[in-house]
């Protein structure tokens, strides 16, 4: 596994590896090196992901900041959207995935045997590539999480809490006078905010975005980074893009996957500005990837 | 002005290939639409036969009887009991009433073949209806009944060929010992000799044919003498044959017809009444007869009816008393042609007349229950449990290996599973709808869990993703959004496997289902465990009928069984419909 590792620099002539950053790997109390006056909501330490025979992810180490928004870049099957799924353990859901290593989200283990993965999705909301409402009214897609979680007692408190998810995802205006309308009768964009207020509708700490955008055309994309940004007060938003300028817009530190690996971690305007690695170079200015 | 551009040249090479491709696309869609014409032309074919046989069955003649109920005969023991009344030979007044209309039958061979209109049976309704109201003893009942199935057959014109003509000659009866001499100036029973005639001329003429044939046979090169010999001598058997039909054509012309039951008849209608002839003389001026309906008188008649009847007696199951009869019936107005009620409110029965697809539809709802409340639930709950929750490993691969097996295993095995394990091993009763049903849950289920299957497969995984992705559980998942995605495909599964229970018939062979059953089994909790048939068992067992009549009954139950396919395919379409949602 070493010997591929180091074959894999050599190939790049490049014999170092984000030499400035070193994962602090403690806990959620300790303020991110990066960003200096933010704390870290998700740190993980040499993650290693196999789907059946075959290795996804390699000694994945990376501490992720709260209240802001983190970008995973890297060309298609670098691992980036296997290594988000490890935060809400969506990778659970497949047969053959194996996960090693450590994840922690306020210095609690996610892969713990303890941990219900239901309560745990609950703290960690998804958007996925795809819009992908249910098949119901905008207020069931809203209302089923909260109902799932028992979040409300009663009709008004369900009303609220659709209101203010609603609100938050800048769709209120747009369809408060028809919450019965399938959710599936909106445009993309639409459709994808819908998913974002039902992942905050049950009040998550950490929001994961699997290419939340690459499915919709520049208006709504410009829409929903808008909101992106919003949501950074409150949030913890690690987001996976293929788009530099999507990353380099919204997020505030950046990291660089590439063949399984994080090549680099920093804050997005020195990775765009000014890469340590060639590889990440190169990706950036658009000679691979 | 400037040269038009030419369009880029195509090569040779390529466009041979285009014009090949578009030739091969056209021949693959003659083969398509040809072949969905032939499917059409079976299909209506098939649909044409099975209604023009079945037409004739949705209709029934009906006997209508005036029967006074005889004090004596309802209620022998005089205390208007029900007891008493059930002793009461019904069966006796409604020969009574038949009798009144008949007066001229005496004999009791004759009056054996005038109760041949109607079956016995029949008598249980009049008692039904007796023993409702007794008030109804001494007085006069209008009963109506099916009339028997040959009758019913001779009537729809499907079992003897007749014909009547109309005579304007005068013809003189002079009534003696053994009944009436008919006789005319004119030739007037010339046309019949000419029938009669021409049919021995055929007969002989087809034996001397038949004659030449082994003559030329035996005399072929290369033939051994033991097989010419034998040709010969059946040679010579097929010339007397043909000898013998001659003399009867010589004998006829010399010494007149004497008629025989085996041939064509001759009825003659004169005087408001009808002779049947037993004789003719040879010039067709004369004739010998019986009465078989009273004439009014004896007077010279100068307009009267030949009546032909072509079939023979034996063919028809009539004797021509008894088409008399039931012509006069019908003229009298006590035949009516009617919708038949009788298929479809009563059970099996040994008369065709009598025989109904009820017994089996009720037997078919019964078993069609149980199989659907096994078979579904089962089968769709291990379908969610293999597709949502059982880890993918040896011991799951085998299950689904073994799943399929059994889709595709002998319908009859099943039902040997069920005699082994229902009837021998639990001690259920045989000929149940619940044992049927449980067999035919057993043979069902491999199709819906195969099909739930394929429907759960289909729902996307992006809609999975979601419910995990906000906390659901994998049961949430399933119950809230996987399963209501899958329903229409599941429904649709499910409903062809139960379509394909409703026509099953092997595997009932096995547990007795397949019986002669009288009586409706009733609609509860208890005719479950009652003797039942189901719908395609009544359909083979009338296709085995020895009536006639159970053929058209036959083609009627296929209809009735087509139907409610039909509409339980309806059914299906219009759930897919309701729950089918976009995503």
């Amino acid at each position: 596994m070493r010997s591929q590792f180091i074959c894999v620099d050599a190939l790049n002539g490049d014999g170092k590896l984000v030499d400035d950053y070193t994962p602090t790997a403690k806990s959620g109390a300790t303020y991110h090196p990066l960003t200096g006056n933010l704390p870290i909501k998700v740190a993980t330490t040499g993650v290693d992901v196999f789907y059946a025979d075959k290795q996804a992810l390699f000694d994945v180490s990376l501490d992720i900041p709260d209240r802001s928004v983190t970008a995973f870049i890297g060309p298609s099957g670098c691992g980036k959207s296997t290594f988000l799924r490890c935060m809400n353990r969506m990778n659970d859901t497949i047969d053959t995935a194996k996960v090693t290593g450590s994840v922690r989200i306020d210095g609690e283990e996610v892969n713990d045997r303890s941990v219900d993965p239901v309560v745990l999705r609950a703290r960690v909301g998804m958007v996925f590539q795809k819009p992908n409402p249910f098949p119901k009214s905008i207020y069931d897609n809203v209302a089923y999480g909260p109902r799932i979680h028992g979040l409300a007692e009663n009709k008004e408190e369900h009303d609220a809490i659709v209101e203010t998810a609603l609100r938050k995802a800048g769709l209120w205006e747009e369809v408060a006078d028809r919450l019965d309308l399938p959710g599936t009768a909106l445009s993309g964009g639409q459709q994808q905010r819908l998913v974002i207020a039902r992942a905050i509708a049950v009040n998550p700490e950490v929001i994961l975005m699997d290419e939340p955008c690459s499915a919709l055309d520049p208006i709504a994309t410009a829409r929903i980074e808008e909101l992106i940004d919003e949501l950074r007060e409150n949030y913890c938003i690690i987001m996976v893009t293929h788009s530099m300028a999507q990353a380099a817009r919204v997020s505030q530190s950046t990291a660089f996957f590439h063949l399984g690996r994080l090549v680099e971690y920093g804050p997005t305007e020195e990775i765009f500005t000014n890469p340590k690695d060639t590889r990440t170079q190169d990706y950036i200015t658009g000679r691979f990837g | 002005m400037t040269e038009f551009k030419r369009a880029p040249q195509i090569s040779d090479a390529v466009a041979r290939r285009l014009a090949q491709r578009h030739r091969a696309e056209i021949r693959f869609q003659v083969y398509g639409l040809s072949a969905i014409g032939v499917a059409i032309l079976v299909l209506l074919i098939l649909l044409g036969s099975i209604g023009y046989k079945a037409v004739s069955a949705f209709s029934a003649h009906t006997l209508t009887l005036n029967v006074v109920i005889d004090p004596d005969l309802a209620d022998p023991r005089g205390d208007r009991s029900e007891s008493s009344l059930r002793r009461g030979s019904y069966n006796r007044m409604m020969q009574t009433a038949l009798e009144t209309e008949f007066p001229g039958v005496t004999s009791r061979a004759h009056m054996r073949e005038l109760f041949g209109l109607y079956t016995a049976v029949n008598a249980a309704g009049l008692l039904q209806k007796v023993v409702k109201s007794p008030d109804l003893i001494g007085e006069t009942v209008t009963y109506e009944m099916p009339i028997s199935d040959d009758v019913d057959l001779y009537l729809k014109g499907r079992s003897v060929e007749e014909r009547f003509e109309d005579v304007e000659a005068p013809l003189s009866l002079i009534e003696h010992e053994d009944g009436v001499a008919l006789s005319s100036p004119a030739p007037v029973f010339e046309g019949f000799l000419t029938l009669v005639r021409e049919a021995y001329i055929t007969r002989a003429e087809a034996a001397e044919a038949r004659a030449s044939a082994a003559f030329d046979r035996a005399s072929l090169p290369g033939i051994d003498a033991q097989t010419a010999e034998a040709e010969r001598a059946n040679a010579q058997r097929e010339l007397r044959t043909g000898e013998l039909w001659r003399e009867r054509v010589t004998r006829l012309n010399t010494e007149g017809l004497t008629l025989q039951p085996d041939g064509p008849r001759l009825l003659v209608r004169v005087n408001e009444g009808v002779v049947r002839v037993t004789r003719l003389s040879a010039d067709g001026r004369s004739a010998e007869g019986e009465v078989v309906l009273p004439l009014e008188n004896l007077a010279q008649a100068r307009h009267w009816t030949r009546w032909i009847l072509e079939t023979p007696a034996s063919a028809a199951r009539l004797t021509d008393r008894q088409i008399v009869w039931t012509r006069a019936l019908e003229e009298r107005g006590f035949v009516k042609k009617r919708f038949n009620t009788w298929l479809f409110t009563r059970a099996d029965s040994r008369e065709p007349e009598l025989a109904g697809v009820l017994g089996s539809a009720i037997g078919s709802v019964l078993t069609m229950m149980v199989t659907m409340l096994l078979a579904v639930p089962i089968g769709v709950g291990a379908a969610i449990y293999l597709e949502e929750f059982a880890p993918k490993n040896r011991w799951s691969d085998w299950v689904e290996v073994n799943i399929n097996n059994l889709a595709a295993v002998p319908s009859i095995v099943f039902g040997l599973l069920g005699l082994a394990l229902f009837i021998n091993g639990f001690g259920l009763p045989r000929s149940a709808p619940l044992v049927g049903g449980m067999v035919l849950a057993l043979m069902t289920l491999p199709t819906v869990i195969i099909s739930s299957r394929a429907a759960l497969k289909a729902v996307p995984l992006s809609i999975r993703e979601a419910a995990l992705g906000i906390g659901a559980s994998r049961m949430q998942t399933v119950f809230h959004h996987v399963l209501p995605l899958a329903a229409p495909g599941i429904l649709t599964g499910a409903i062809i496997g139960l379509a394909q229970a409703f026509g099953e018939t092997a595997p009932l062979l096995m547990i007795g289902m397949v019986a002669f059953i009288a009586d409706a089994p009733s609609l509860s909790l208890g005719g479950f465990l009652e003797p039942a048939t189901v719908m395609p068992v009544q359909v083979y067992l009338w296709s085995s009928g020895v009536e006639r009549a159970f053929e058209m009954r036959t083609a009627a139950a296929i209809m009735v069984l087509l139907g409610l396919m039909i509409i339980l395919n309806a059914f299906a379409i219009y759930l897919r419909r309701r729950f089918e949602r976009r995503w």
